[in-house]
């Protein structure tokens, strides 16, 4: 198990490069000149002469290419164009708001989506009806605009909760859940279908193995059946489904922080994006790739803690 | 925004015809087709349409509700929201459009060369598209938005270069499928080149997936283009935008929440359109490649029995007596049987064997008698009776119980019977705790005890194993214990040694023998191996096409077979052939449930057929105390009994 955890993240560090490579030569080979991006059009030609080489785009791309990955290595991702400040420090005062909101709405979605699952698994009809319906409301509403409906009905018409900002924890632990709410469930929402819907379709798999008949024949109870022993089998691909939400939720931080005004690293993407701060969208590159790595080893994890076969091979 | 990875599995298709057909049928499609091209049409025709210049701005008319001047009411400039929903639908489309045009022209053709020529193009490109899919797509499209900003067509290029891999690999999978085929490798070897093998044979056949993936890429790229429009990345603030639209609203939410409406609704509209167009497309095909299947569930229901051999065996109470059961497939017309009048009973100590070749009704017995059929089939009428109790009446519950305490099955695959995600230790527990009341340490001392009794060497570390650490044999004797566990009546085995070697196979059967004598259970034996029957069982029914055709002590049977189809079988197994004589296989297989003939099922394979043997339904008759046939030329062919 551990030799398997050591391997994935070995072959998850070329992946890192190779994604990091390529934001890296994207950036470069957009048609597109940041310098006169920055400056906008009334900037005077020593002006822009002078920022192409503070940006350093007057040195061959390569060279570029290995002061930033040296850097990058050193853990030194740059300063942001937009406020001097370094990057990782910018990013990294913005990384517990995104996780909270990123982990919150997984929970959220996975409890709600395996219950759903479960529940329509045992019952067809009406609930399988629910979650297809469910299904199609995710699918159908785009976050922000879906984050928008909640606001102008939970905080501007009832006054519940906040409509936009974020209280850290360490401030008010009340505050810090209320301020979560509406954007956890917008971003959790799209995801409850997709898992209540694999929960679904994998214990209905499982429940035709041939061990669900010996259980029965030998007489063990319906409910130890399905919560126990379906259920188990059936979470392994539910799990990496849950992964996927995880991912879908991050991206999704892009827009819903916006709409919240969360700090998060999404919102700060789309800022930084609005001021062409390259090494700052740069570095929200590496982290949001660095989260989704570590959220597969974990995927990993539960794989072997669910199925032992995993643990061998 | 979500991700574009969710969307994989597709139905491999052929042909389109039936497909067309069948999304017609769907009321909803068709107005999702409409709707797409509708707004296609008034997007085009947006300057003659719109009743106002989108950016027209009248401030003494902003934010106005719905009125019959602007139908969908004014913005925050006092602009019409209709006339902006007109225009705004332009950019989403061409957007739509790129997006999509990216995804094919890369997508289809890597895709299918991937599939197509495997090796290590397959390999390579498998491993870029798992690099493409790591990073959110959003993500990379803000680092080209922050070099080209606003320029929406760059960001939607990028979009589609992101969603290939997704395409890649339904394409990919799909062709793989399909290059098998035998008109692929035909045309292979006719010589045509590999370029138009792949766009005349291999294209056609995963038009379907490719159809699918490409409507629900279309629903992300709006999702995708109307959010970059909503953060005001893409667009400049007088273009009228769908997503920018939204955004606008937003800012006047506590003053005019309507605005969010009409862009809302729009866009959602749409998205739907698309996915209910992917998601029929897919059904569509994926009915073809599935035949249907009618499940039907619940209770069996009863009909009055009809007249029987229940009475054969009057006088002792019967560990089981099943009369006149019969299983069937419910479908489009009807009920197909696939178990007919079968009537069987076996005593306590006693083994009795069922056989027949494959696909003669045998497991379909054992697991109507067990009441866990398959979803697709129900018992519909029979009775069964356990130790003189008629339980087809009983409800689930109560049944329940007598699982596993008074009836006990084990299948044939051993390994597959065992939960494979359990310690062997903890199932057995689990079922022994079932059946008795015992604490956790006496539970597993009884488990221990069980795993002893079936003759495993170390009961201790196959407690701790999992069923894919055992061998089949060992796997099998777990089965057994847990079968056990609750110190069961009646034991019914499906083929207990069909997947074992050789030496293994005897060594099950001689186990369960020494379990029959110290506990006197009844053993229900189902096989097909002669050797097995020879070996064990007392009585024997033979099956054949839902029914039982012969039914006699084994030794009788052996010696004097009454039906055409035991002699047949008989004469077709090496073990039992008479020396010298030339060993005989019977020709053709046994009819499927739903074609079987009126008349004698046996009669298209009987060497012996008559004029009499069809036209009529041919009963069991009796021939002694212990011996029936269901053949109408057993004393001509077979001559008199001498019982």
């Amino acid at each position: 198990m551990v030799r398997l955890l050591l391997r994935r993240l070995a072959a998850s560090v070329p992946l890192l490069l190779v994604v990091c490579s390529t934001t890296f030569f994207l950036a470069a080979l957009i048609p597109g000149d940041l310098a006169r991006t920055i400056l906008g059009p009334n900037a005077s030609q020593d002006q822009y002469l002078a920022l192409r080489d503070q940006l350093g785009l007057n040195k061959p791309l390569t060279e570029r290419y290995w002061a930033w990955l040296t850097d990058a290595l050193h853990g030194n991702l740059g300063q942001s164009l937009f406020n001097q400040e370094p990057v990782t420090s910018l990013l990294d005062t913005r990384l517990p708001t995104t996780l909270s909101l990123v982990v919150g709405a997984t929970i959220l979605a996975a409890v709600l989506g395996v219950g759903l699952g479960i529940a329509s698994a045992r019952s067809a009809g009406m609930l399988g009806r629910v979650v297809d319906a469910l299904a199609l409301v995710g699918l159908a509403l785009p976050n922000f605009f879906l984050g928008l409906l909640l606001v102008s009905w939970f905080a501007v018409s009832l006054q519940l909760l906040p409509a936009t900002g974020y209280v850290p924890f360490t401030q008010s632990p009340g505050g810090w859940t209320k301020s979560l709410i509406l954007p956890v469930v917008t971003l959790a929402l799209p995801g409850v279908a997709v898992v209540a819907k694999q929960t679904r379709d994998s214990m209905k798999d499982v429940s035709r193995q041939p061990f669900v008949r010996t259980l029965r024949a030998s007489g063990i109870s319906r409910r130890s059946i399905t919560f126990k022993h379906v259920l188990r089998s059936a979470a392994i691909p539910v799990v990496t489904v849950i992964g996927l939400v995880f991912v879908g939720a991050l991206s999704g931080t892009v827009l819903v922080e916006s709409v919240f005004a969360m700090p998060g690293l999404g919102g700060l993407a789309v800022q930084a994006t609005a001021n062409h701060d390259l090494p700052l969208i740069q570095g929200v590159v590496v982290y949001f790739t660095v989260i989704v790595i570590a959220v597969n080893v974990l995927v990993d994890i539960a794989y072997g803690a669910l199925d032992p076969r995993v643990r061998v091979s | 925004m979500s991700s574009v990875v969710a969307i994989e599995h597709v139905e491999p298709v052929s042909g389109r015809s039936s497909v067309v057909r069948s999304l017609h049928r769907r009321p909803l499609v068709v107005v999702a087709v409409a709707f797409v091209a509708a707004l296609v049409l008034v997007s085009l025709i947006a300057p003659w349409l719109a009743p106002y210049d989108p950016r027209a701005q009248d401030l003494s008319n902003a934010l106005g509700g719905p009125t019959s001047h602007h139908l969908l009411g004014t913005d925050s400039l006092g602009r019409d929201v209709l006339s902006k929903i007109l225009y705004g639908g332009r950019r989403s489309l061409l957007s739509i459009a790129e997006g999509v045009v990216v995804v094919l022209t890369l997508g289809v053709p890597l895709g299918l060369i991937a599939g197509y020529r495997g090796g290590w193009t397959d390999q390579a490109l498998g491993r870029l598209a798992e690099v493409l899919l790591a990073v959110p797509a959003i993500i990379f499209v803000l680092v080209v938005l922050a070099v080209a900003p606003h320029n929406e067509d760059v960001a939607m290029v990028t979009f589609g270069v992101l969603g290939v891999p997704v395409m890649f690999r339904v394409v990919r999978g799909a062709s793989l499928r399909v290059r098998e085929d035998l008109y692929v490798s035909a045309a292979r070897i006719s010589g045509l080149s590999h370029p138009r093998i792949m766009v005349r044979h291999v294209l056609p056949r995963v038009k379907g997936p490719i159809i699918v993936q490409a409507t629900l890429f279309a629903a992300y790229a709006l999702l995708f283009e109307t959010g970059l429009a909503y953060l005001g990345l893409t667009s400049d603030a007088g273009t009228p935008t769908w997503g920018g639209m939204v955004g606008e609203a937003s800012a006047v939410i506590e003053q005019q929440r309507w605005l969010l409406v009409p862009p809302g609704v729009v866009i959602a509209l749409t998205i739907l359109a698309f996915a209910v167009i992917g998601d029929a497309t897919r059904d569509a095909l994926s009915e073809r490649t599935q035949s249907s299947r009618a499940s039907s569930r619940g209770r069996p229901t009863l009909s009055t029995p009809a007249p029987s051999h229940a009475g054969r065996h009057a006088g002792d109470v019967q560990l089981l007596a099943v009369d006149n059961l019969r299983v069937v497939l419910p479908d489009d017309r009807g009920e197909v049987p696939v178990v007919d009048s079968v009537s069987l009973s076996v005593a306590a100590g006693e083994t009795v064997g069922l056989v027949g070749e494959s696909g003669s009704g045998k497991t379909v017995t054992a697991l109507a008698l067990l009441r866990l059929l398959p979803p697709a089939l129900r018992m519909s009428s029979g009775s069964v009776c356990v130790e003189g109790v008629d339980v087809s009446s009983m409800s689930e519950r109560a049944f329940d119980r007598l699982r596993g305490s008074t009836l006990a099955y084990i299948s044939q695959e051993p390994q597959s019977a065992l939960d494979p995600t359990f310690t062997l230790g903890s199932q057995l527990v689990e079922v022994v705790r079932r059946h008795e009341e015992a604490s956790r340490p006496k539970a597993r001392r009884r488990a221990l005890e069980l795993l002893g009794m079936v003759e495993l060497p170390d009961p201790e570390r196959v407690a701790r194993s999992r069923a894919h650490e055992l061998s089949g044999g060992m796997a099998q004797r777990v089965a057994i214990a847990i079968a056990l566990a609750g110190r069961p009546k009646l034991l019914i085995a499906d083929e207990p040694t069909t997947a074992l070697d050789v030496t293994v196979q005897a060594e099950i059967l001689a186990l369960l023998k020494r379990i029959q004598r110290e506990t006197h259970m009844g053993l229900l034996l189902i096989t097909h191996n002669w050797g097995v029957v020879a070996d064990s069982c007392d009585r024997t029914m033979v099956m054949y096409a839902g029914q039982i055709v012969e039914e006699s002590p084994s030794q009788d049977l052996f010696d004097r077979p009454r039906h055409p189809y035991t002699l047949g079988l008989l004469n077709s197994h090496p073990a039992m052939a008479r020396a010298g004589a030339a060993l005989t296989t019977m020709q053709g297989g046994v009819p499927s449930p739903g074609s079987w003939p009126t008349g004698c099922r046996f009669a298209s394979r009987c060497r012996f057929v008559a004029s009499e043997c069809t036209g009529h339904a041919i009963p069991l008759t009796q021939q002694s105390t212990h011996r029936s046939t269901r053949c109408v030329r057993t004393a001509e062919i077979f001559g008199e009994v001498h019982a």
